[in-house]
């Protein structure tokens, strides 16, 4: 089956559902699609059914947690067709002769083709991928998963975990466990101390956010007044276990700490998850201050492929709220292509959504030094690429040897070619790359992703309509099929 | 490794091998699972290290299970059902071609 719309969002996070409630206030054929069950994304992951019927998880979570209730209440009356536990595998950038792009969908075995006239693609983050001895051990998370059971399931630890690395979610995360009766051994930041004082400089745009930074310092207090041992300035992690985690230990200053333990919950911050654009051949551009790529975009989320748009943390992180509003704006000019509305209205309309996002994004530089990136550590020994078991010192090897770049180094050595296509090892393998050529990471540039970027199987493919059917000629080879 | 709190309603049965798992309303397969104290959903045949989910968001891959007779399904994506059917894959499988 194909389906023609005006318009398509992959997504349900902030960016995605303000984007499909915006367009259907302007009149937009909208279809809305994503990969959970229940929309709110990551951030408000499962709040409907939270705020309805579990009064002890909402009490642990913070008062932020509410504002997707609005998005959500909003969203739902507006029309939007919504196809939830629905995957996009690929956003073809390449128009037909209907000026359309398509998108394959897979929901529940079933594959479909979508042609929109316009795309706005809100997948958001993802915690960085940070290489660290012992980080595949059964026992090892990221906070963020633990967030992510607690909001689905109701579902904390009954061990007492040690939370490494850096982040606001970090904090949030040791809060919250502590708050759920399940308290943290320790809280380890691997940002230096006195950290705060390179930060300092950025402090004024925090100004209209200071309930932000008195909320961080109340969960510190918090923690240390229930005992949690906090310590900046942790180097040279170990993971130690043979089949599961027993230990981690770091070194701070001159010291080393160990601390046993059976669940070591890791947060490097987040980075945009560019799986989707970057298979939609989107241009992206390396954040050198946060690390990370995100696809190139103008202020109203236009990427350099005409008809495809980007909102939220998946364009550049800024957080829920800046999120919601770059939503709206990649409606409003996809709504002024589409020539639903002229360019007066989409000024008039987005003039005061501007407004509250400049001063949403003044945090980002207070924050972005607060929480510098981890430095890039491949000892020989580290598993880079889990998925298909390569490590740094194999990585190292080709780069020496000549390897061209990080696609050439899929077929040297495998590394992302595994299940994740290259989630978990890209940025390291291109920093990796960048750091031993003594090269930009931009000039190195990062794996070409095709899609599917989701898992498709031969009979959900096969079972799309309208696909071309292979000829088979008399030797039993398909020779090239059409239409 | 993880309990539930007491607001959690089990109301769902599924089945990890011949385990029998007890699950809520909303659950992923993942999350059912991890409650049910099972960490190890698999083992990597490159590296022959035990697979355990890490991100439960859909990226990290390595929570990939058997559900239902269908091969290598993301346990993190993939809400529960009563009488579902979930198995580690088998060897052969795990190898990625």
């Amino acid at each position: 089956m194909s389906v023609d719309i005006d318009l398509a969002v992959v997504g349900s996070g902030p960016a995605g559902l303000a984007a499909a409630t915006q367009a259907a206030e302007l009149g937009l054929d909208t279809v809305l699609f994503d990969e959970q069950a229940t929309p709110g994304g990551q951030i408000y992951r499962n709040i409907e059914q939270v705020t309805a019927q579990r009064p002890q998880t909402l009490k642990l979570l913070s008062t932020d947690y509410y504002d997707g209730l609005v998005l959500i209440d909003a969203f739902r009356n507006s029309g939007v067709s919504y196809q939830a536990q629905t995957a996009v595998w690929e956003v073809v950038a390449e128009r037909g002769d209907d000026g359309m792009i398509s998108l394959g969908t897979v929901t529940g075995g079933t594959a479909e083709m979508y042609h929109a006239h316009a795309v706005i693609i809100a997948t958001g983050a993802m915690e960085r991928p940070v290489p660290l001895p012992g980080w595949t051990l059964p026992g090892v998370m990221g906070a963020g998963a633990v967030q992510t059971l607690l909001k689905g399931s109701a579902i904390i630890p009954d061990v007492s975990s040690v939370l490494i690395g850096s982040g606001p979610l970090l904090y949030l995360v040791a809060w919250q466990l502590l708050r759920a009766g399940a308290p943290p051994h320790a809280l380890w930041l691997t940002t230096p101390r006195l950290q705060w004082r390179h930060a300092l400089p950025a402090l004024p745009g925090m100004l209209h956010a200071g309930d932000e930074l008195w909320k961080g310092l109340r969960w510190l207090r918090e923690l240390r007044a229930a005992g949690v041992s906090i310590r900046s300035g942790a180097e040279d992690l170990n993971i130690e276990g043979d089949d599961q985690v027993e230990a981690v230990s770091a070194r701070f200053g001159g010291r080393r700490k160990r601390i046993k333990t059976r669940l070591a919950l890791l947060h490097f911050g987040i980075i945009p998850n560019t799986q989707l654009t970057m298979a939609s051949a989107c241009k992206h551009v390396w954040d050198s201050v946060q690390r990370c790529w995100r696809p190139y975009h103008d202020d109203w989320g236009v990427t350099n492929v005409p008809g495809i748009f980007v909102a939220g943390d998946g364009a550049g992180i800024g957080g829920a709220r800046a999120a919601k509003l770059c939503g709206q704006l990649a409606t409003l000019e996809a709504a002024r292509q589409l020539a639903h509305i002229d360019t007066r209205t989409r000024d008039a309309l987005a003039s005061p959504i501007q407004i509250s996002l400049r001063r949403e994004l003044g945090t980002r530089p207070f924050l972005n030094r607060l929480f510098p990136p981890p430095a890039l550590n491949v000892s020989d020994e580290l598993t880079v690429c889990p998925c298909e078991g390569v490590s740094a010192g194999e990585l190292r090897k080709v780069i020496r040897l000549g390897c061209p770049g990080p696609n050439q180094a899929k077929a040297f050595i495998r590394c992302g070619m595994g299940p994740c296509q290259g989630r978990m090892c890209g940025l390291t393998v291109s920093e990796s790359f960048a750091r031993e050529r003594g090269i930009p990471v931009e000039t190195v540039g990062h794996y070409h992703l095709r899609p599917p970027v989701k898992p498709l199987t031969v009979g959900e493919l096969a079972g799309l309509a309208g696909m071309p059917t292979p000829i088979v000629d008399s030797g039993g080879l398909p020779t090239k099929g059409h239409k | 490794m993880f309990r539930r709190l007491p607001e959690a309603q089990i109301e769902v049965t599924l089945f990890f091998e011949n385990q029998v798992v007890a699950a809520a309303v909303g659950d992923s397969v993942a999350s059912a699972l991890l409650a049910a104290g099972i960490t190890i959903f698999g083992i990597n045949q490159v590296s022959s290290r035990p697979r355990t989910p890490r991100c439960l968001i859909g990226n990290c891959f390595e929570c990939l299970v058997e559900i239902e007779g269908e091969g290598r399904r993301q346990a993190c994506l993939i809400p529960v059902r009563n009488g579902m059917r979930v198995r580690k894959i088998t060897a052969d499988e795990e190898i990625v071609p």
